[in-house]
């Protein structure tokens, strides 16, 4: 099927594959030329693709209105915390069931597996439940414990534990002879070799971190504490309708750094996330 | 077989006769349950735990504001059974879920097709369909809603060109469709790249071997490249169905389960009845309810694998 498109069917292809485009772009443009426009200009007919005047008084208003950098460190925090305890705890147990024999290992797998059926959204009144009782309601405790070991996690172990299966062993034998002992094979021969399921995994946890909505909602209620996507949908004036221009101009902030990185090392992302989902 | 000497010589003599306790088999379990712990550790508490209280809960009424908790039999699966508004509910969730599936997949597959071609700029491409996905959620659903008002961008575009836009996302008829549109274009880019790594997979001799044989190139598709990326597609449709059961902030922030009920999904009016109307034993009958529903698509998503799927590795 990879054959060389003659020169007209190429131009179709070309064209075909610019107007896919538009749905996935425009809404990005959209955000950030709307979040330059005056109130008075954002629904201004005809629509304008670049604000006449742009200005940022819709950025100020996003400081004013509410602890917007408090909420994106509590974002960014949070997010890099999730990350590196899902990589250490599934690593650690991806490797275990993958290298190690031990008693009971297959039925304990299994236990761990079954994370996998239950989307956080079925536990999430027992879990509110469980969290008053250890008073931690309003905390970022929950944002933190349940995904890293939760069905995401889970989902990273099983990842590891497959990567490790495909990886070759020898290394790790000779290391072994040498008298090197477990946990030091896994920290210096494992774990270096096993950087691209890592970064896969790192990646889809930080942005499933990044993107939490339901639980943030339902277990905090002060603004110094939101995160950014509870905060985003925080900024809406006296009648509960949104402040577009300073809706835009958040999401804007809380968008761009996180596509700038992507851009940056969109293979690593593509191509990382592909092979180690498949294998 | 040094070290075993040294060790010998080191420990005191009536202990020489027994054999040490930890040798390499019992180490290495130990080392095993070390390495599990954590994970295992915390599935039982931030998983399974939760989810026998789930059960357990949904056959008592907890009053969290009057501090009441008491049994209450089978009476949350009596509502479940007279809520007038569960099948309109399980109605939209099919509806959402189903519409997301073969929207998300059918373009996945038609980009990853387009994208496999000998083409410069491809990577290009592959960067701009793929960028949503690490987009914040809610930034994309915020614009995309500002986009579907009825004064928005899209209207205005289409009144360029002489159409009549309606207001998407409060017109009975358009509300899901956006909704599910949003979600698509949102995460199709990851289904996209998982196809395409699978494409690249199928040998090019099949092919040759085909184009020989006088198969036209839709016949190819249908007959050579849909049964080898089979597997992929069992993967990215389980993922794929699994997530379209969670939506949540899409719905919260575009709809917010309108107009009527009509894009109230399973997830959102668990979130309503538990946490705006605090009947969390109704909310954890509706979450019993939600796991059942994974759990048997899930097994039947297992089960065609053994018939459609042309092979495993």
């Amino acid at each position: 099927m990879r054959t060389k498109p003659s020169p007209r069917a190429r131009l179709l292809l070309y064209g075909l594959l610019l107007v896919l485009c538009v749905p996935f772009v425009f809404p990005t443009w959209w955000m950030v030329t709307s979040s330059l426009k005056p109130a008075t200009e954002i629904f201004a007919f005809p629509p304008s693709l670049l604000p006449d005047h742009p200005e940022f008084g819709a950025y100020d208003k996003v400081f004013d209105l509410q602890p917007f950098g408090q909420q994106y460190v509590n974002s960014m925090y949070i997010a890099a915390v999730v990350t590196l305890g899902t990589l250490a705890f599934s690593s650690l147990a991806g490797y275990a069931f993958a290298r190690i024999r031990f008693r009971g290992q297959n039925a304990l797998f299994l236990v761990v597996l079954t994370g996998l059926l239950i989307p956080s959204e079925v536990t999430i009144v027992p879990l509110f439940q469980m969290f008053r009782d250890w008073d931690m309601i309003d905390t970022h405790w929950p944002l933190i414990l349940v995904p890293v070991f939760g069905a995401p996690s889970v989902l990273a172990t099983f990842i590891m534990r497959q990567f490790y299966i495909a990886l070759p062993n020898e290394l790790e034998e000779a290391a072994r002879m040498d008298g090197l002992g477990r946990f030091a094979t896994f920290l210096k021969i494992a774990l270096p070799l096993s950087r691209p399921a890592l970064a896969a995994v790192a990646i889809f946890t930080f942005l499933h971190s990044w993107n939490l909505y339901l639980e943030p909602t339902v277990y905090l209620s002060t603004p110094e504490k939101f995160t950014l996507p509870q905060a985003l949908t925080s900024y809406v004036d006296a009648y509960g309708g949104p402040m577009w221009n300073v809706q835009l101009a958040a999401a804007s902030l809380t968008a761009l750094p996180v596509l700038a990185v992507f851009v940056f090392a969109q293979r690593q992302f593509v191509e990382g996330l592909a092979h180690t989902g498949l294998k | 077989m040094k070290t075993l000497e040294r060790s010998t010589s080191a420990v005191p003599p009536p202990q020489r006769s027994r054999r040490p306790f930890w040798t390499a088999r019992r180490r290495d379990h130990a080392v095993g349950y070390l390495f599990i712990a954590p994970q295992l550790a915390g599935s039982v508490i931030f998983v399974l735990i939760p989810l026998v209280m789930v059960l357990w809960y949904s056959f008592h009424e907890w009053n969290v504001l009057a501090g009441t908790f008491h049994s209450v039999g089978a009476d949350n699966y009596r509502a479940l059974a007279d809520d007038p508004k569960l099948p309109g509910v399980l109605r939209n969730t099919a509806l959402f879920s189903a519409g997301l599936v073969t929207l998300n997949l059918g373009l996945a597959l038609a980009l990853a097709v387009l994208l496999n071609q000998r083409l410069r700029g491809r990577v290009v491409f592959r960067t701009l369909f793929f960028s949503p996905v690490v987009v914040s959620l809610v930034a994309w659903t915020i614009v995309w809603g500002f986009l579907l008002q009825k004064n928005g961008g899209i209207n205005a575009f289409l009144d360029l060109v002489g159409v009549q836009g309606p207001n998407w996302l409060r017109g009975e008829g358009t509300a899901m469709l956006s909704v599910v549109v949003v979600q698509v274009f949102k995460n199709v880019g990851l289904n996209m790249v998982l196809f395409l790594a699978a494409l690249q997979g199928v040998p090019q001799e099949f092919y040759e071997a085909a184009t020989v044989d006088g198969a036209g190139r839709w016949r190819q598709f249908w007959r050579i490249t849909v049964p080898l990326i089979s597997p992929t597609i069992l993967l990215t449709s389980i993922i794929t169905v699994v997530g379209s059961l969670q939506v949540f902030a899409q719905i919260a922030v575009l709809t917010q389960g309108g107009p009527g009920d009509s894009t109230t999904v399973l997830v959102y009016y668990l979130y309503q009845q538990a946490f705006e109307f605090h009947h969390f034993g109704y909310g954890a009958t509706l979450s019993v309810l939600l796991f059942l529903i994974v759990l048997v698509l899930t097994v039947i998503q297992w089960q065609m694998r053994k018939r459609w799927v042309f092979h495993e590795n």
